[in-house]
């Protein structure tokens, strides 16, 4: 069972609630945690694993054998993303890895067959343990601009040796392009976080928007929930979507998450809360 | 004139309310929202859109079913799994390397046009906006918001402005990076959380990847004061200018709520004498260096 939390609007509570169910969970169940949220990944701060191994996240990156290239300029036609220069008045072909995406058409393309390819490092991919809760976070390097490939190869990983049974619970980026597209199609149930403002429900509207045009079931979470914005609630009702769970405004949770603490070292009671959440939602994938 | 980019590296920092605010404060300005995602800053300053223009993505593969000989070397040249076993192409995540186009044996792909989004010139109450939003799951942020920096740059040119106030996009990655690439300066919006510090410690290296010299706003700073002290020490450590705090008041929510920036929902509410302070501080800190 595979669920992604995500949002459309970014500090609504993805990791602290994707943190507290997956430490929840991991008392009864194999549970993993994941941070795809690899641009700031903060899982780690309310996790706080064991980490086992750090490896490097690496894209494939061309490089030219100078000693077959006869700088013919075919590379750089076929690269969609202006990312390489042939200056054959210079003997040179300049590529670029802020703008390469590692798609391989220069190499297939090249008639002299001179270009290869090397790995080049993007971002860290560490393992962690905390209990019975395996921990994966991805982190790309600043300034990189291949959030959307981190992602692709954090979430491979966390399926390979899985135990029997076992939940994976993807924290996601926020957003409605494609780093949050990718995170989302990893999930065989999608929880959407927002808030009660007029910010959360905008941001809400295009998030679901993904959703469904990813064919995913889905529920809300409301997070920071108070009065006084009743159009949330109204479009929830007149879109039939499922609230899932409700996290009250509280100045006592907000605390305690600013130290790093999850819903559940805040109060017991949460452990049961997010089981029974995993419970609604179990029926509702098996639906 | 003076681009200045809000962005936090973490989301829901504030980053439009503050915004919002200071594109109210600042004189003579152009206002754009680079947050093509998720953007939000429309919601407060209400824009009346007066140009509407399409975005064109990058093109999309199409592959042509009736034609095709279902070789399997598109799927397996694909390296964002972009084309399903079925052969039909999931334009969430085709990229429009055109890598299958160009391996094709049978050359029965093509790469079609593909608009990823709309981009705006409005007039709101405080000056010219420009502003966009992406498609649902579209790729290619930054080019977008590459387009909207350059619109808001022409008007600023063409209007001889002094500022142009700059809404960000959350995270570091593609879209900040277009957001702050050529800046001299930004303004960071944090809290006073473990995740704030985190991410703020990630995107002060950003800074000074693009030599920006920031100022660092802590948003909601009473919530945790030990946490507030260590990133103001932090940001001033790391070369920053410690603006201030932002303590945490109930009237930023109900002035979100009614769609106003706060410096003009209440006359005399806490936040905004704050948020006016902290603008003359930007503005008499700039007036110097100009």
């Amino acid at each position: 069972m595979k669920i992604t939390v995500t949002s459309g609007k970014g500090g609504t509570g993805k990791t602290l609630i994707s943190t507290s169910l997956a430490l929840s969970l991991s008392k009864k169940y194999p549970t993993t945690y994941i941070d795809l949220d690899v641009e700031e990944p903060n899982g780690y701060i309310f996790i706080k694993p064991n980490i086992q191994k750090k490896e490097p996240i690496t894209l494939p990156f061309p490089k030219v054998d100078y000693d077959k290239c006869n700088f013919c300029g075919v590379c750089q036609e076929v690269c969609a993303y202006n990312a390489i220069a042939v200056l054959s008045f210079n003997n040179e072909v300049k590529i670029f890895p802020e703008l390469c995406k590692s798609c391989g058409n220069c190499v297939l393309n090249c008639p002299e067959k001179a270009m290869f390819e090397v790995p080049r490092e993007i971002g860290t991919l560490t393992y962690g343990k905390r209990e019975n809760l395996k921990f994966f976070e991805g982190k790309l390097n600043i300034s990189e601009v291949t959030t959307t490939s981190a992602i692709r190869i954090v979430k491979k990983k966390s399926l390979e040796d899985i135990r029997n049974g076992e939940i994976l619970i993807y924290d996601s980026p926020p957003g409605a392009s494609c780093p949050m597209v990718e995170a989302s199609k990893g999930g065989d149930y999608i929880i959407l976080i927002t808030e009660p403002t007029p910010f959360g429900l905008f941001d809400l509207k295009i998030a679901v928007g993904v959703v469904k045009g990813l064919n995913k079931k889905f529920g809300v979470i409301i997070n920071k929930e108070m009065e006084g914005f009743d159009e949330l609630y109204e479009y929830l009702k007149k879109e039939n979507i499922k609230v899932l769970l409700k996290i009250p405004f509280e100045r006592r949770i907000a605390e305690s998450y600013s130290k790093g603490k999850t819903l559940s070292e805040i109060g017991k009671e949460w452990e049961d809360i997010f089981l029974n959440l995993y419970n609604q939602i179990l029926e509702e994938v098996n639906d | 004139m003076i681009e200045l980019a809000i962005v936090s590296g973490k989301g829901g920092t504030g980053k439009t309310t503050v915004s919002a605010s200071f594109s109210v404060l600042a004189k003579n300005k152009i206002i754009a929202d680079c947050d093509v995602d998720a953007p939000d800053l429309h919601l407060l300053l209400k824009p009346k859109v007066n140009i509407k223009k399409d975005f064109f993505g990058m093109k999309k593969a199409y592959i042509n079913k009736d034609s095709c000989i279902e070789c399997g070397v598109c799927i397996d040249v694909c390296r964002f799994d972009a084309i399903s076993p079925d052969y039909a192409v999931d334009t969430a995540l085709c990229e429009g390397c055109e890598v299958c186009f160009t391996q094709c044996p049978v050359k029965v792909i093509e790469m079609r046009e593909n608009k990823a989004g709309e981009y705006f010139v409005s007039e709101t109450p405080y000056g010219k906006m420009v502003h966009g939003i992406l498609g649902v799951g579209e790729e290619n942020s930054g080019k977008l918001v590459a387009i909207i920096r350059n619109v808001a740059r022409y008007y600023a040119q063409k209007e001889k402005v002094d500022y142009i106030i700059v809404d960000g996009p959350p995270g570091i990655g593609c879209p900040v990076n277009s957001t702050l690439s050529g800046l001299k300066y930004a303004v960071g919006v944090t809290e006073p959380t473990e995740s704030g510090l985190s991410d703020l410690e990630r995107l002060m290296e950003l800074f000074h990847h693009f030599k920006i010299k920031p100022f660092i706003i802590i948003n909601k700073s009473d919530l945790n004061p030990e946490m507030s002290e260590k990133i103001k020490r932090k940001s001033i450590e790391e070369g920053a200018i410690f603006l201030g705090e932002i303590p945490f008041d109930p009237v930023v929510v109900e002035s979100l709520k009614m769609g106003k920036p706060v410096v003009i929902y209440e006359k005399d509410s806490k936040a905004k004498k704050i948020i006016t302070e902290l603008w003359k501080k930007i503005e008499d800190y700039l007036s110097r260096k100009v």
